[in-house]
């Protein structure tokens, strides 16, 4: 096991790992594509709720919008060698990560109490399904910046193209769970 | 024929190869250290493609017996089968007065379920793509290994555990998952339905979950490797076919699996946490669920979205396989090469738009199906481009007869005459008559089931020198491919006319209908022909065993003399494939017979004033 994990032949213009993780996106992209054309294809059919979001969503949507910009910048600032400046914005979007997650659970127990049952009418039963296999994503997240997070602190600072191929990954990934809820959360407004 | 000095070639790969420096950053085969490593949780992928591809065997042969013995209860319902108790147990039911002895009608559903959830997943997508994916890419597009030989490892361990978790669902004392390989609801979706729809639908549920996971890494793994791993040269207008066939079914499955992966997360849900996406409207013992306002249509479209995307995911490794073995075996250039590259493309666009062809008769609307039908019979174009070509490259070959050529031949057959039967099932009309009959079973056994179980045969044998540096044996190969291709037809030939009449697939008794009564006799007749064709296939696997010991010692590296870099490695491989440079790549894989020379390897650079490619 003492192999390196990844092969290149120091030929390729992206780097495999990179791409990999692309290739994952597209695949969680079809897994959400489906749900909501299965949400369009059972809300043409009838027998369906409606019901207005609760404001936390919006406030949970402008908090992970945050941390994406968050993370960026921290990032910006790691290859440019401001160590104070990567660390304060990394722990800052970890944190803002967590909150987004919190909101959401608080949104659900909002919807809750409006008697929009997990139970219920299928329409509410997809907003859950939705929001909730969104916020696993995010949790997958959420761990892979913890694991930066401790990196920031452990590891002598230091920018290195490892470093910094490793960052861009979790700074992908990251935009990545951050688009997907937008485009879930105008696809529910919009398709209510 | 012409003969090749290959130490002169080593030459060429160490002074003209590129030198990616890997064998001074890892340190030689330091990580086969010991057994554990080397052939359990090996990152190699040549290990890897032989864990598939032995794992795939088991499970062949356990998909295989379950299928005789539903054959028997159809061909021979008032035979006792209490011989097989042993096996068994309680699903085969003695009366304790006669002592003849019954499968049990639940556990006839659980067969049929599990022979075809384990024949297409883990048989013909793992262990057929799995196997011939790792093996080949990296020694066909000159690298070193998978782009990461760690996911590669979790692959297939994945794999494993699917495996693990759907094998021990088989001795619940409720049975396996008894719904139908495509698990509809609400069989699948209430765990009360049926005896297997409760733990034994959860099991199956978990374990096709792990399957996806163990799909989509080797996916990405695939996909990555292709496009960034290809050695100095290797354009992609090089690559030989099966590459190009792998590369197509990667991305297949990258982008159908997740959608099966939401249907499967939306069944959990109705099963588990109350929700009815895919339920309403039923009744149990007369009395009305309260779950309503879903849809088992959903589900349905979900599913197929996967299915039909699936069956090339299936069909599409064994004719990349085909393509190349028959190439090497004409000593032909492949016929239309951008075509067949063009046609794996067009096959796999087409598979995302077809699906609902396996709905026509669940209630969609009619004019929905309409555009269906159009784009399912579009298919057949790309298809017939296929076959011609293989035709041609066939035409005026100097055709070696060997095992793995006959196997790649009787491809051919046997997807022309599952393709002509798909023709018919594409009109929703005509589909009216056929849907859910034997006819469809003809359809696909004939086009999915055993054509892609003959290309897989035909990589096997072909590669079975690189994989184990033995042959197999030639003869028990012939009569491997006379036995089963004769016994494939003399089984689903006669389903076509079974189907024509309407008998409906997946019943266990055929008792109650006169109007198949005249079937009974044909019913005995592919029965006999299952059994011997289960036997048949035994002979392939002592063969495949025994030549791992005792086969033909392979002893020269390139004994096809064929042009692919594989055939460049050393007899004896070694971890990172070629001991120094990578091979450059002058040229694309199929210059046989040309300007009077016998075969042209990928490696050779042009000659002086000759026109590279095609
Ligand atoms: C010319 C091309 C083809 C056409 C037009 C075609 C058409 C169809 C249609 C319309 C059905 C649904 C029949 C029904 O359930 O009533 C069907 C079933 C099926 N086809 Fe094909 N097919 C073609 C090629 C293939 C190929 C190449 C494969 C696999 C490699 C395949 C595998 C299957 C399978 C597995 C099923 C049945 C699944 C099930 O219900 O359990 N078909 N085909
Ligand atoms: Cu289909």
């Amino acid at each position: 096991m003492q192999m390196e994990n990844t092969l290149t032949n120091k030929r390729n213009r992206i780097h495999p790992h990179k791409f990999a993780l692309w290739a994952a996106m597209a695949s969680v992209t079809m897994m959400f594509g489906a749900f909501t054309s299965a949400y369009i294809v059972k809300q043409a059919a009838g027998n369906w709720l409606e019901y207005s979001l609760p404001p936390v969503f919006y406030l949970s949507t402008i908090v992970l919008l945050l941390s994406s910009f968050t993370l960026h910048s921290s990032f910006a600032a790691f290859k440019s060698g401001g160590e104070q400046k990567y660390k304060t914005l990394l722990v800052a979007s970890l944190g803002l990560g967590i909150m987004f997650v919190v909101m959401q659970y608080m949104g659900w127990t909002e919807l809750f109490k409006i008697g929009v049952d997990l139970k219920g009418n299928v329409s509410g039963s997809f907003f859950y399904l939705l929001s909730g296999i969104h916020a696993l994503h995010v949790l997958g997240g959420i761990a892979a910046m913890t694991v930066a997070v401790i990196h920031a602190w452990s590891l002598k600072f230091n920018v290195t193209q490892k470093r910094i191929n490793r960052f861009d990954l979790v700074v992908n990934y990251w935009h990545f769970v951050d688009f997907l809820w937008i485009y879930l959360f105008i696809f529910l407004l919009i398709k209510k | 024929m012409a003969h090749v000095n290959y130490a002169e070639e080593d030459v060429l790969i160490r002074e003209n190869g590129f030198d990616d420096h890997f064998h001074e950053h890892h340190h030689g085969d330091k990580y086969q250290t010991n057994f554990l490593f080397h052939y359990v949780f090996s990152m190699d992928h040549k290990i890897i493609a032989r864990q598939f591809l032995i794992t795939g065997i088991i499970w062949a042969i356990i998909g295989a017996a379950m299928s005789v013995v539903f054959r028997l209860q159809l061909g021979f319902p008032e035979e006792s089968l209490a011989w097989i108790k042993p096996f068994l147990g309680k699903w085969i039911v003695v009366d304790p007065s006669t002592g003849v002895g019954k499968l049990a009608p639940e556990f006839y559903y659980a067969l049929v379920t599990m022979h075809g959830t384990i024949i297409v997943f883990f048989v013909l997508t793992a262990g057929l793509s799995g196997t011939f994916s790792n093996l080949l890419i990296p020694l066909q597009v000159g690298a070193r290994d998978m782009a990461s030989p760690f996911l590669n490892m979790l692959s297939y361990w994945f794999f494993f555990l699917a495996g693990v978790v759907m094998f021990y669902s088989l001795f619940l004392s409720t049975g396996p998952f008894s719904g139908g390989w495509v698990a509809y609801p609400p069989l699948s979706a209430l765990p009360q339905a049926s005896s297997g729809s409760g733990t034994g639908m959860t099991l199956w549920l978990v374990s096709l979950t792990l399957f996806v996971v163990s799909v989509l890494l080797g996916g990405i793994n695939y996909i990555t490797t292709i496009l960034n791993l290809r050695t100095k040269g290797m354009s992609l207008w090089r690559m030989p076919l099966p590459i190009w066939a792998f590369f197509v079914t990667a991305i297949l499955g990258l982008l159908s699996f997740p959608v099966l992966a939401s249907g499967f997360f939306m069944l959990i849900f109705d099963r588990s946490l109350g929700t009815s996406f895919f339920l309403s409207d039923i009744f149990i013992g007369g009395q009305a669920l309260d779950r309503v306002g879903g849809s088992p249509i959903l589900y349905q479209h979900l599913f197929w979205f996967l299915g039909h995307p699936e069956v090339y995911i299936i069909i599409l490794p064994a004719m990349g396989i085909v393509s190349e073995v028959m190439s090497v075996h004409a000593r032909k250039p492949i016929f239309g090469y951008r075509a067949m590259v063009y046609s794996i493309m067009a096959i796999g666009f087409l598979s995302f738009i077809v699906w609902a062809h396996h709905m026509f008769m669940a209630g969609v609307n009619p004019f929905i199906s309409n555009f269906f039908v159009i784009f399912t019979l579009i298919i057949a174009v790309p298809s017939a481009v296929k076959v011609f070509n293989w035709i041609t490259t066939l035409y005026g070959g100097n055709l070696r007869l060997n095992s793995a050529m006959l196997f790649s031949i009787g491809f051919v057959s046997l997807f022309i005459s599952g393709g002509l039967t798909g023709i018919f099932l594409g009109n929703s009309a005509i589909d009216i008559q056929m849907h859910d009959t034997y006819f469809v079973v003809a359809h696909f056994h004939i086009v999915m089931g055993v054509a892609a179980f003959f290309g897989m045969f035909a990589g096997v044998y072909h590669w079975y020198p690189k994989m184990y540096g033995r042959f197999m044996n030639e003869t028990l190969g012939k009569i491997h491919f006379w036995g089963t291709i004769i016994a494939a037809y003399a089984i689903f030939w006669p389903m076509h006319y079974q189907g024509m009449a309407g008998v409906p697939r997946r019943y266990y008794s055929f008792d109650t209908f006169d109007a198949f009564r005249h079937f009974t006799e044909m019913n005995k007749f592919i029965t006999v022909f299952a059994i011997i064709s289960f036997f048949i296939q035994l002979v392939f696997v002592i063969n495949f065993f025994y030549s791992i010991w005792y086969g033909k010692k392979m002893k020269t590296k390139n004994p096809y003399d064929a042009n692919t870099l594989e055939w460049t490695t050393p007899i004896e491989p070694i971890h990172g494939n070629w001991p120094g440079n990578l091979p450059v790549v002058h040229r694309w894989a199929y210059d046989y017979n040309k300007d009077e020379r016998e075969f042209v390897q990928q490696h050779i650079p042009l000659a002086e004033g000759e026109v590279g490619d095609h």
